[in-house]
């Protein structure tokens, strides 16, 4: 089988076996839920500004995110696949597969969010910039994957999974957090596309720099 | 290595001493004399001690990050331990830094705190290492914590030219050299900003503060190194 086929091969497994038992959907969705109405209860009758509510809508995201992205390798640690999956596939297959998965997870998560924060905040959360909010989002997500994939690879291999993750993930989420939260306000103040050229550079730089580095670094983590 | 030790001393006396007791004149007439910076008077000393201590600790990352991606080309041991030992001091050089500047901020800037973009950095790389050594103690086999140790510090050390280089020449902030900044680049890079005594003397506490991290680095990895062979000795038993 080619590189692709195979990554493409094991990302189907992946969602095949999510579909089956739906653990980390169920699990995203309610987290969902659960957060945007702890800001709403917050919030009360507040108005919220477009700052506040650019900023509210990663926090949600990163730590859904944080919930749930780890499970992508912690789950084979947990069924004792690991072994397997080393034998049959090369660790760039492997890597690619799981951060294909997490990335549409991830897009799945912050559409999500955004249909959410449209229904409950319809006075506030006004896209005025529609290409601006698209992009920031979608390579957001690009940059939270390729970061939070080689962090679960790392975590799974400790033995606090859980409390590690998002100690381990936010520094180094942290420059992406900034960039997009500043885009999103972008977004909805209504400001030209133009302007948030320079958040995109930030972001495409971060992606590029993550995924290749996190591609060349895999195999210490994946190969025991 | 007699050199390293007595020179980073002596370098680190002579700047606390030159440092903190050359007095300020309005017109300085010799080498012996700090011009008075308005705005800053006393104050500008800090340079001789923040900015150096600030320095170590990015030093200390650099060379943590160096010897992970040694270790995991040969899977020697000892270089987790130059890593680690490494790591160590920057962690320590980074509160340092983090704590003159707070201090500083406070007479200057107002407020101890105010999210200043070189603020922010200093806290990620705090954040860094934090995460660093919680990840070191949550993993007990020795070869998994040391390859797994230096992976992450490289992905941290990837997000770092983010976060110490673009963003805060890309933001508006309160240090020297961002965004809007009248100076320029800051007094290190503008010639005129800075006296020449000022400056010789701050190269000078650069290189004892580099010196001092290479001496403590070198105890550190003797220490480390004696540990792990005195825990072994005690496994064999």
């Amino acid at each position: 089988m080619s590189a692709v086929s195979s990554t493409v091969a094991l990302f189907s497994k992946d969602v095949r076996s999510e579909l089956r038992t739906r653990y980390a959907l169920n699990a995203l969705l309610m987290f969902v839920v659960t957060a945007v109405a702890t800001i709403l209860f917050a919030l009360r009758a507040d108005q919220p500004s477009p700052t506040v509510l650019s900023g509210m809508y990663w926090v949600v995201v990163f730590f859904t995110a944080m919930s749930s992205l780890s499970r992508i390798f912690v789950s084979e640690e947990e069924r004792g696949t690991t072994l397997t999956l080393q034998l049959v596939a090369s660790p760039s297959t492997v890597y690619f597969g799981k951060l294909l998965f997490n990335t549409a997870l991830t897009v799945s998560l912050t559409l999500a969010v955004t249909v959410l924060y449209t229904l409950v905040f319809s006075e506030f959360f006004i896209i005025q910039t529609p290409s601006i909010f698209f992009v920031t989002v979608f390579l957001g997500s690009l940059g939270f994957a390729s970061a939070a994939t080689i962090i679960a690879a790392i975590v799974a291999k400790a033995n606090t999974r859980g409390t590690l993750y998002p100690v381990l993930s936010f520094p180094i989420l942290i420059v992406l957090l900034m960039t997009v939260m500043n885009a999103t306000a972008r977004a909805l103040e209504g400001e030209n596309f133009s302007e948030a050229m320079g958040d995109f550079q930030i972001l495409v730089g971060y992606i590029l720099v993550m995924t290749g580095g996190s591609f060349l670094l895999f195999d210490y983590v994946w190969k025991d | 290595m007699k050199f390293v030790k007595y020179g980073s001393l002596g370098i680190i006396s002579f700047i606390v001493i030159a440092g903190l007791g050359i007095p300020l004149s309005p017109s300085p007439q010799s080498w012996l004399e700090f011009p008075v910076i308005p705005g800053l008077e006393d104050k500008a000393r800090n340079l001789f001690f923040h900015v150096p201590m600030a320095w170590t600790s990015v030093l200390g990352f650099l060379v943590s990050t160096y010897f992970g991606f040694r270790y995991l080309r040969t899977k020697e041991i000892d270089y987790d331990f130059k890593s680690v030992s490494a790591a160590g001091l920057g962690f320590l050089f980074c509160i340092l830094a983090t704590v003159t500047g707070a201090l500083w901020a406070r007479f200057n800037w107002g407020s101890f705190w105010s999210w200043d973009p070189r603020q922010t950095s200093i806290f990620i790389l705090l954040l860094i290492y934090g995460a660093y050594f919680a990840l070191r103690s949550a993993i007990e086999s020795d070869e998994k914590r040391a390859s797994l140790s230096a992976v992450y510090s490289i992905i941290g050390g990837l997000t770092a030219p983010f976060f110490i280089f673009v963003m805060p020449r890309m933001m508006s902030g309160l240090h020297p050299g961002a965004k809007e900044d009248a100076g320029g680049k800051g007094p290190l890079f503008e010639s005129k900003m800075l006296a020449p005594n000022m400056r010789v003397l701050f190269y000078v506490s650069l290189i004892g503060f580099t010196l001092l991290f290479v001496w403590m680095l070198q105890m550190r990895i003797r220490t480390a190194r004696l540990e792990y062979e005195s825990s072994r000795e005690l496994s064999e038993r």
